[in-house]
């Protein structure tokens, strides 16, 4: 991750709110504005900022993943089913995460252990998930009739919080804090320990890892694990934090934007935040276009971020490059 | 105690005082016998080269002793101890260093980030490399290697990378260093500074198994040679007491000739024109620098050089598979310089590419299909764009006879086809048409002695029906004995030319390390 | 040649074990999520009433049959076009999206042109939705071609451009101004662009679809089209080695590919809806990745598999309606069956079956999708 990068994603950040502000119609006043662009970039960015963590690790030991979506699908199930069973909100955190890490140990399975194709593998597992938790909901849920135990609530800084405009930024859900406290802590771990520099090792040059003593399957199958106990989080959220109900396909295609962001950052802890920052604002234009009396069409403002994806991947705004070993089974022999 | 089948020139061998041994390791893949009962021991401060042919089983042994792959029987002694060795951590745990072929460095992480790998030093959890890069800066300067300790490993040099290695395996204790054909990337006066740090290394009592299937080198650096043929330890010589061609008749199991028989060259009018030809790398860099050459009809011209001196590009540049910045290429008195593969095809422009599993053939495909790889769209293999199976299986009968490609079915899968049988295919294709010039980069590289001659005869034959070879090899030897004339290239220059006839080793190795040669020929048009 | 006859037999094997298997499975989920009543061979008798209700839902009368062939036709397009993809060694995500503008296409030539024949205007109405596809997807092919932008992001990411554009135009430009329309939809085409019935309530679309799979094979396998791709999908440094333009035909495959998705909207639009809805063509990605992969990238596979898709999704309802599960019960029989496709190591487990024959094909082993073979019919 160049700081150039960095500065880009956050300048474009700047230019969607900018050109809310500039575009905005009279009747609505310009502090509004900002702060519901600021509380609806936060609040989109937390699923996606959780999946692109969540894909950054498994994609970082070498295992490509298209299958975030599915894991935080089932995790939103998972999470939801927790919950209203026990009636515990941090039960239900936790059944996510355990469905997450379910979900991710098959991915590994398959793709490091059998050495499926890791796009066919995710494919499968994206599949199985709508699959699954369509049918769990349909015939569990709606059937025991189960209802949800509500929402995890906000934590809020006090004076911060209170803040105009920016007060949002203090007051958050759990899981929303948690987001941003995994970016700083996966940035640490994946730089800064010797843990990290295997996994990194692993994802690059499985051989020399193998060759330096290190059990390449091991590491890639911990990496992947503790990618979908972040995307369980992830999923949680959409059940826990966003709505106290699960519907079908509610992740909505979210996971496969959190690879996006991924990309987009470069394979980096704070460049995949920042992507997540992008998108969210991006979607908060999309959503608040009409309310704001802003004449362009929401549509053209949502395609915005998946255009500039394309635009990154074909290098026209410097080239970025996955781990040089994601795709590739390794074979020991 | 003897060690079994491995005295054939009377030396007895002993295992005595061995710091690692290979007591009868085997090792099949399917069908293929890998290692057959491999003996083999090296001692303290001991220089050992293991010397054998591709494909002869050194690296499989290495592997083994490395614990890199497990195998099927036999043991693995330390210290006179048995010991299982499951994976190379146990290895580099009970002091075996090894550097592989490929290095196994990292490209994006720095020196001291590579070497830390697998036994990181830290402080709280958090990775701390200070001590470590002054460690490393200390162990570089006790044996005289220079190294950074933090630049990036993508940004050194392949000689560079190669001490990385060294040191990797010193800091982690390494007693023993095994050095897997370590001077195929290096110039003769890189492989000499090599050759000066292992005899330190030894001289400090570190064991050194050192790989090689060049002659000369291991009769100049080692204590003791140990040959492998087929899989099998077939002797074990001193080097007083050997010879290069007594060396090199252990090694194929049979009397060599080490000279081609061919017939004085008649060149006729000049064929492949290369000007001032300038082609960038992968990574943008000027590979290739104002090359100029011409083939002449009925001649090979041989281009020698150390690896990654611009050969590579320069033959893909001729080719057509990489884009040049500037210069020209003619073959005849056709401009190609901005021609497709196809063109050239057509122009009578054949290639038997350097990475015959990459680029020369498509393994899924038969050995039929990858016959017509390069004329598939022509009569009277297509018709109409569509394609005529029996067209294609008639021709492929008739070429793997002609070119004694085994098994002898059109049908069979080429990846299912030995590297010697693949080379095969490929040159049956290329030389089963009329062709004007032939551009030959490593075809002998990985292929039995047997596939060898016959390659070397296939190529003399082109030169005698008129063809102009231009022949790119890492081989000496086989420059020395199929080629006419020799182009010597130093990072992406032309630095030299001499005749094959007249040509010493000594002189041409100057050459290929930036040295001036005895004759400097600027381009020959 | 008895070693081509045995591989030949264990490829059509391990689908038809992994179908069988998914079955028997999705049968113990059937069992467990009916009621309980007490004795086992309730149970039993439960779940084979239910895969009964499920075939009759398929097959059991006319309207069925012709219900199961019109699921049928849009699977077999966009599953050869997913093939297609694999073949030229790129995977397409992007079926969805190069169908959802295939269809916006087709019905704006559909509904706004109105005074061309039949025989002028519904083949313009189809080749405008091919080319439509063709182009979404020919974008993804000339990225990944010319700066190695991997495909499979790139269709991601256009699905959702297209999805964006289709909600854009159908709530602008291209919606249906009539007062009683509520939703994100176009006009009906007009009738000159309306594929005529075959038999009632059948479309001709039919025929298109067994021609169009026809012609695919035989471009694949017989013309140098074929060879160049094929061996592009397989090794594209020797392609570009034995003369291929390899950009040409990478740009040309994914180009295809998207064609043929496009002309799934097309036909769905000139046969099924006579109009473009918003959202009509969400699942077609997956379920085509799906149908080409237990298909095995063959063209005989793909019309089977979609074949056996189209009747699930078809019989589900009727199993739904006599025994109260859910019709979700389907998606998961599919995974199932996905699963154990993609992990042979499984079924060949389960069934002891030799392991594939890798050291003959290693290329083909590791990349299964995309191998080659000469029995692509």
């Amino acid at each position: 991750m160049t700081r150039g990068r960095f500065a880009f994603i956050i300048g474009c950040i700047g230019l969607l709110i900018g050109g809310a502000e500039v575009l905005r119609s009279p009747d609505v006043s310009a502090s509004i504005v900002a702060a519901s662009m600021l509380a609806t970039m936060l609040r989109f960015a937390t699923p996606l900022t959780l999946g692109a963590l969540a894909g950054l690790l498994c994609e970082r030991s070498g295992v490509a993943n298209i299958a975030i979506e599915g894991m935080m699908l089932s995790a939103a199930f998972g999470a939801f089913l927790g919950a209203a069973v026990t009636k515990s909100l941090l039960i239900g955190v936790l059944a996510g995460m355990a469905v997450g890490v379910a979900m991710a140990t098959l991915h590994a399975w398959l793709s490091v252990s059998l050495r499926v194709d890791q796009i066919v593998s995710g494919t499968v597992i994206n599949i199985m998930a709508a699959g699954i938790t369509g049918f769990l909901s349909t015939e569990v849920v709606r059937r025991q009739a189960l209802v949800g135990a509500g929402l995890l609530p906000a934590l809020r800084i006090p004076v911060l919080a209170d803040l105009p405009v920016v007060g949002p930024v203090f007051q958050q859900q759990p899981i929303a804090w948690m987001a941003l406290l995994l970016v700083p802590l996966t940035h640490l771990v994946i730089f800064h320990t010797p843990w990290g520099l295997r996994l990194r090792s692993v994802g690059e040059l499985p051989r020399a890892a193998h060759a330096a003593g290190i059990s390449v399957i091991r590491t890639r199958y911990t990496a992947v694990m503790i990618g979908g106990a972040i995307a369980g989080i992830g999923g949680a959220y959409f059940t826990l934090e966003s709505v106290p109900a699960f519907e079908p396909l509610m992740t909505n295609g979210r996971g496969f934007i959190a690879l996006a962001a991924l990309i987009f950052g470069g394979w980096t802890p704070a460049g995949a935040w920042a992507a997540s920052l992008l998108f969210g604002a991006a979607n908060a234009l999309h959503i608040n276009a009409q309310q704001f009396g802003i004449p362009v069409p929401a549509q053209i403002v949502g395609m915005f971020p998946y255009l500039l994806t394309i635009v990154i991947l074909a290098g026209v705004i410097g080239r970025v490059s996955p781990p040089a070993a994601v795709g590739t089974p390794y074979e020991a022999d | 105690m003897t060690v079994g089948g491995g005295s054939v020139l009377g030396i007895p061998p002993s295992s005595e005082g061995y710091v690692l041994e290979a007591r009868g390791l085997t090792k099949r893949y399917g069908s293929v016998i890998a290692n057959k009962e491999v003996q083999f021991g090296v001692r303290r401060g001991e220089i050992v080269a293991l010397l054998g042919e591709n494909g002869a089983g050194k690296t499989t042994l290495m592997n083994m002793l490395f614990g890199m792959t497990a195998p099927d029987a036999g043991s693995v002694l330390i210290d006179g101890g048995p010991v299982r060795l499951q994976s190379p951590r146990d290895a580099l745990a009970l002091g075996i260093g090894m550097v592989h072929q490929h290095f196994m460095l990292v490209p994006p992480f720095t020196v001291a980030e590579n070497i830390a790998l697998g036994v990181e030093p830290s402080r709280r959890g958090i990775l701390d490399l200070s001590d470590l890069e002054a460690q490393i800066t200390a162990l570089g300067r006790r044996f005289g290697i220079d190294i950074d300790p933090r630049a990036l490993v993508k940004d050194l040099s392949v000689g560079q990378q190669q001490r990385v290695e060294i040191i990797k395996a010193l800091y982690r204790g390494a007693r023993v260093l095994i050095l897997d054909e370590p001077t195929a990337v290096l110039t003769p006066q890189e492989a000499d500074d090599l050759f000066k740090v292992l005899r330190g290394l030894a001289h400090e009592g570190t064991g050194i198994v050192f790989i090689s299937h060049k002659l000369r080198e291991v009769l100049d650096v080692a204590h003791r040679i140990v040959v492998m043929r087929r899989g099998a330890v077939a002797g074990e010589v001193l080097p007083r007491d050997a010879t290069p061609e007594s060396l090199a008749s252990l090694m194929v199991g049979r009397d060599v000739l080490l000279r081609v028989e061919k017939a004085p060259s008649v060149p006729g009018n000049p064929v492949i024109v290369v000007r001032e030809l300038v082609v960038n790398d992968d990574r943008r860099v000027r590979a290739v620098d104002g090359v100029s050459l011409s083939v002449r009809t009925g001649e090979i011209v041989g281009v020698a050089g150390v690896q990654g001196n611009g050969q590579t590009e320069l033959v893909e540049a001729i080719t057509g598979l990489r884009a040049t910045q500037s210069g020209s290429l003619h073959l005849g008195e056709r401009d190609l310089t901005r021609a497709t593969v196809r063109e050239r095809t057509d122009a009578g422009l054949a290639h038997i590419p350097e990475d015959r599993q990459r680029h020369g053939l498509v393994l899924p495909f038969t050995v039929a299909q990858n016959m017509i790889l390069n004329r598939y769209y022509r009569l009277p293999f297509s018709r109409w764009m569509v394609m005529q199976a029996k067209a294609m299986r008639d021709q492929a009968r008739d070429l793997v006879g002609r070119f004694d490609v085994r098994p002898a079915n059109p049908e069979a899968r080429v990846g299912s086809l030995s590297g010697g049988n693949k080379q095969k295919v490929i040159i049956a294709r290329e030389l089963s048409r009329d062709v004007r010039a032939l551009v030959a980069s490593q075809p002998t590289r990985g292929v039995d002695v047997g596939s060898v001659v016959f390659i070397h005869g296939a190529l003399i034959a082109a030169r005698d029906a008129g063809a102009a070879v231009l022949l790119v090899s890492a081989e000496l030897d086989e420059l020395l004995a199929v080629s006419d004339r020799i182009l010597v290239m130093f990072r992406g220059r032309i630095v030299g030319e001499v005749e094959a006839a007249t040509a010493t080793r000594e002189e041409i190795g100057l050459l290929m390390a930036g040295g001036v040669g005895r004759v400097i020929v600027p381009a020959t048009n | 040649m008895t070693q081509a006859v045995r591989a030949r037999l264990i490829g059509g094997l391990i689908p038809s074990l992994a179908i069988v298997t998914a079955l028997l499975i999705g049968g113990v989920i059937i069992w467990a999520s009916g009621p309980r009543i007490d004795g086992p061979w309730f149970g039993i008798w439960f779940v084979v009433e239910a895969y009964q209700a499920l075939i009759e839902g398929a097959f059991g009368s006319r309207a069925a049959t012709i219900d199961t062939v019109l699921r049928m036709v849009p699977y077999v397009f966009t599953g050869l076009a997913v093939m297609v993809g694999f073949r030229g060694g790129m995977f397409n995500i992007g079926a969805e999206g190069q169908l959802a503008v295939g269809a916006l296409a087709s019905a704006w030539v559909g509904f706004t042109v109105t005074s061309l024949p039949l025989v002028i205007h519904l083949p313009l109405v189809l080749l405008t939705g091919c080319l439509a596809g063709a182009i979404w997807g020919g974008i993804a092919g000339l990225l990944k071609a010319r700066t190695g932008a991997h495909e499979v992001i790139t269709t991601i990411m256009l699905n959702y451009v297209g999805g964006q554009l289709a909600a854009y135009l159908l709530n602008g430009v291209l919606r249906d101004r009539s007062p009683l329309n509520v939703i994100a939809q176009t006009p009906k085409v007009a009738e000159t662009a309306r594929l005529p019935d075959l038999v009632p309530g059948l479309h001709s679309g039919v025929i298109l679809v067994i021609g169009v799979a026809v012609l695919v094979w035989f471009v694949l396998w017989k013309t140098t089209t074929g060879f160049e791709l094929r061996m592009v999908g397989i090794n594209p440094d020797a392609a570009s080695y034995a003369g291929v333009n390899v950009v040409r035909r990478m740009t040309w495959a994914m180009g295809v590919s998207g064609m043929l998705a496009g002309l799934a909207g097309a036909v769905q639009v000139a046969g099924v809806n006579y109009r473009s809805t918003l959202g009509f063509n969400v699942g077609y990605g997956f379920d085509s990745i799906a149908i080409a992969l237990l298909g095995r990238n063959t063209v005989s596979g793909v019309v089977l598999s979609s074949i056996l898709f189209a009747a699930l999704r078809t019989g589900a309802t009727k199993l739904q309606f006599r025994t109260q599960i859910s019709t979700d019960i389907i998606s998961v029989i599919q995974a199932l069956v996905l699963l154990m496709i993609a992990a042979d190591q499984i079924i060949r487990w389960i069934y002891r079956i030799g392991p594939a024959q890798t050291e003959a094909d290693p290329v083909a082993a590791s990349t299964a999708p995309v191998a080659d073979s000469e029995s692509g019919r």
